[in-house]
């Protein structure tokens, strides 16, 4: 018994679980069951894979001890290339793979950057973030360009499953979340990830290639913020280029409050996407309880302060149960 | 020399212009436990780097089994057989025992380009295995590294080395700021090496500790080695005379 409540104090996601769980009951009351009812629901899960893939790759990457403020951008700058090159003839699956290029390239200089001019990865990307959006403008010429008719929506945004209850993009963020969360708990490169993170010295000194683990986080990061980013644009049909503002610190918000150390080494996948779903819930949640919905920024800030408070107690707590022998 | 595990001949150093090892020359025979001592600044750690890959040497020859060899990673001097355990740097607290027993050795099924899925069934059932044979009493192998005592944490590294049959194992500085109990559970860490036939570098600053458990004693000072005798054939004063 004293184990089981050990071990799942040692659980980063825990206290994000907890308030999500809360969260859903307070909100169903005061929205006078509103909130769970199905169009809500859709609601809800159409918008979540966009910013849960972002906070995917964020926390991926803070896990590896690194950080990224320029996935905002970046989920502006692969749409934009896309519809760019789109306008110009090219097809759409080769138009989504120069797209995915793009952000390989712009993680692959956010990690080359910061690991061999030994730069804070929070400068390195604070300033990808100026470059990438400044890109998106550049690249569209001011006007954002009007994508084709004849897009892959079926594959992207169309609502599927029973009830119509979510899009594809559904879909997509499920088997990403599965493969990545897989990938962090069960392959030795998730190994390495949170060794590299978690003491780099020790990770370094065992032979593991520790710049080369950090430059795939990057890259993998920036990969998955391009492709949220594109699926936005799918669902708006617009490829505006001011998407993903503030994004970044969303996702930061997310990972943290899913239980992700800024300092490295900790965090699941599990976690950033809980910690995804419950800031979409507050915004969702306030508007259905008649909240005036400027309060929203005011409790994602709330939250986070008090997740990071709440893992440090519990995993504090945990630490102090002995186990005999 | 014939029975020579490690030898090194000639080895010189150079840090943004501090000659920090002056054609440092030492054999280490098989299964014999060396004790390396010497002020800080005396080229110890330069020496260990660069037998352990975190350093190369600027000049000289590292031969191993008789065979002069290159060591330009961590991972070539592991698998020359060579492991070094540092005082701090060679465990991850936020993993857990058998995470941080195979870290960049994990055993794999299905590995592409050197990337699989873990087995884990094995490593939970090697890393018992493992503690158990250097007689370390650990609740389980899923505990927290981070919730070790520092003696705990020397005997996993240990284990570690033991586990992947490591013919050389450099201990460096592994009894700093611990406990009086568990340096010396750590110093019979050692003494356990030799029965293992495992040939061991035993760096310290407490001379005491030294002669407690090595064969022999190698005193270095200003990059160069000053003193090189057997344990029976010195003394603690003439160690500390030359030094």
């Amino acid at each position: 018994m004293k184990r089981l409540f050990k071990t799942y104090l040692e659980k980063p996601e825990l206290a994000g679980l907890i308030l999500l769980a809360l969260l859903v009951v307070i909100f169903e009351i005061r929205s006078d069951g509103v909130f769970l009812n199905q169009d809500n629901l859709r609601g809800i899960l159409g918008i979540l894979p966009e910013t849960g893939l972002v906070a995917i790759g964020v926390t991926i990457l803070m896990i590896s001890g690194e950080f990224d403020l320029s996935v905002g951008s970046v989920f502006a700058l692969m749409p934009m290339c896309m519809a760019v090159l789109m306008v110009e003839g090219v097809p759409f699956p080769l138009a989504l793979l120069a797209g995915l290029v793009v952000c390989a390239v712009i993680g692959f200089i956010n990690g080359y950057v910061t690991i061999w001019f030994e730069i804070p990865s929070f400068i390195t990307t604070l300033g990808m973030l100026f470059i990438a959006r400044s890109l998106t403008i550049v690249v569209s010429g001011g006007f954002p360009p009007l994508l084709p008719v004849d897009l892959p929506n079926w594959l992207f945004t169309s609502f599927v499953g029973p009830g119509h209850m979510f899009r594809m993009s559904f879909v997509w963020f499920v088997g990403i979340a599965v493969l990545t969360s897989l990938m962090l708990s069960r392959t030795n490169f998730g190994n390495w990830i949170k060794a590299t993170g978690g003491f780099h010295p020790a990770a370094a000194s065992m032979g593991i290639p520790t710049a080369r683990v950090k430059l795939a986080c990057f890259m993998l990061c920036s990969m998955l913020s391009g492709f949220a980013g594109m699926l936005q644009v799918l669902r708006l049909g617009s490829p505006l280029p001011s998407i993903g503002e503030g994004l970044e610190l969303q996702a930061v918000a997310s990972a943290v409050i899913g239980g992700a150390s800024l300092a490295g080494g900790i965090g699941t996948v599990a976690g950033g996407i809980i910690g995804t779903i419950l800031i979409r819930i507050i915004d969702n949640g306030l508007v259905l309880s008649h909240v005036d919905a400027n309060w929203f920024k005011f409790a994602i800030g709330f939250l986070t302060i008090f997740a990071v408070v709440a893992n440090a107690w519990m995993r504090k707590r945990a630490k102090a149960i002995k186990m005999e022998g | 020399m014939e029975d020579a595990i490690i030898s090194v001949r000639n080895l010189h150093k150079w840090y943004s212009g501090v000659h920090a090892l002056k054609g440092v020359s030492l054999d280490l025979k098989r299964g014999e436990a060396l004790g390396l001592v010497g002020d800080n600044g005396a080229g110890k750690s330069t020496l260990i780097n660069i037998l352990s890959g975190v350093h190369t040497a600027d000049e000289g020859e590292i031969l191993v089994d008789g065979k002069p060899v290159r060591i330009a990673r961590p991972r070539d001097a592991m698998n020359l057989g060579i492991e070094t355990i540092y005082q701090y740097n060679s465990m991850v607290p936020t993993m857990s025992i058998a995470r941080n027993l195979f870290i960049g050795r994990e055993p794999t099924r299905f590995s592409v380009f050197g990337v699989g899925i873990l087995d884990q069934k094995k490593m939970a059932s090697e890393s018992i295995k493992a503690i158990a044979n250097v007689d370390l009493h650990l609740r389980s192998p899923d505990a927290l590294v981070g919730e070790l005592s520092g003696g705990q944490r020397q005997g996993v590294a240990i284990a570690r080395a033991m586990h992947f049959k490591s013919k050389v194992m450099i201990l460096d500085e592994p009894t700093n700021h611990l406990s009086v109990k568990e340096t010396s559970k750590v110093i019979g860490f050692v003494r356990g090496l030799k029965a293992q036939g495992v040939t061991g570098i035993f760096i310290s600053h407490n001379m005491h500790h030294v002669f407690d458990c090595c064969d022999r004693v190698v005193a270095m000072a200003r990059g160069e080695v000053v003193l090189d005798k057997r344990i029976e054939e010195t003394s603690i004063d003439e160690v500390h005379g030359v030094l």
